[in-house]
């Protein structure tokens, strides 16, 4: 199965530019569905990404992150080369990890 | 106009070989409390709040200020709800979070971002937000918060289905 998470890291000097977008419902839990029953929340609570062995970015997140979520953000330490490694649960227990290399 | 201050002799009281207290500095400094555990965790509780008052207080236990320094940015007007994209910079220096509230989502806290050392203290993410309502979001800087907010008009709500 494809990973649910799609990243670009891009190297520019010092500074690493990291894009994620992950495909999840990210189901609040107070929208009826065609049958009016509530569909229950489903949503990713932690993404986390790691580089050279140190966490950089962590996000906890609530049912108010958009439906296949997006982030930005950058850090410094990296080069092009390194392995950045996103991993994500979500509130029923599930996850999801890959691992991109920053160019 | 009447005064009727009469004149005070003045008296000046020479203490001689008054003891002197001499207020010795306490040697065992207490220990700088470790960080709180509460910030390597998701913050459960504070993502239950409904108003963004109890969830600030959940999330850092303390209020923040308004700052020019925190940067936010965000439509003036969402067409959709659903999808708004919303960014954060800052110039303050020691940021170690940054966190979004949504003031009339069902649930005030939408997310939080923990920025740990070497990472740049700037966001920029996706919400969703049920009506017009206004926008928080705080940045943790040196142990104190900062804040900015932004009031978003929305057309279509991203709770209704």
């Amino acid at each position: 199965m494809a990973s649910s998470i799609r990243v670009r890291a891009t190297a520019n000097g010092d500074t690493t530019e990291v894009q994620a977008l992950i495909q999840h419902p990210m189901d609040s839990g107070f929208v009826k569905d065609s049958k009016g029953e509530l569909i229950p929340a489903h949503f990713i609570q932690e993404l986390k990404f790691e580089c050279n062995g140190k966490d950089v970015f962590i996000a906890d997140w609530g049912t108010a992150v958009s439906k296949d979520p997006y982030v930005k953000f950058s850090f410094k330490g990296a080069r092009k080369g390194d392995d950045l490694k996103v991993s994500w649960t979500d509130n029923k227990g599930a996850s999801d990890t890959t691992t991109a290399k920053i160019s | 106009m009447t005064t009727t201050t009469g004149p005070h002799p003045t008296r000046r009281l020479l203490l001689q070989g008054a003891a002197s207290v001499a207020l010795l500095g306490l040697g065992n400094l207490p220990f700088a409390p470790a960080r709180a555990a509460a910030n390597d965790k998701y913050p459960e509780d504070a993502f239950k709040q409904k108003n963004e008052a109890d969830a600030i207080k959940a999330l850092y236990g303390k209020t923040a200020e308004p700052s020019d320094k925190v940067k936010l940015d965000a439509p003036e007007i969402a067409e959709n709800g659903g999808v708004v994209p919303i960014s954060v910079t800052t110039t303050l220096d020691k940021v170690t979070s940054i966190s979004f509230f949504v003031a009339e989502n069902p649930n005030a806290l939408a997310a939080s971002y923990r920025i740990p050392d070497g990472t740049m203290p700037s966001v920029a993410n996706r919400l969703k937000m049920a009506k017009t309502t206004k926008l928080t979001a705080i940045v943790e800087a040196d142990g104190k918060l900062y804040s900015a907010t932004k009031e978003v008009k929305v057309t279509v709500g991203g709770c209704g289905g």
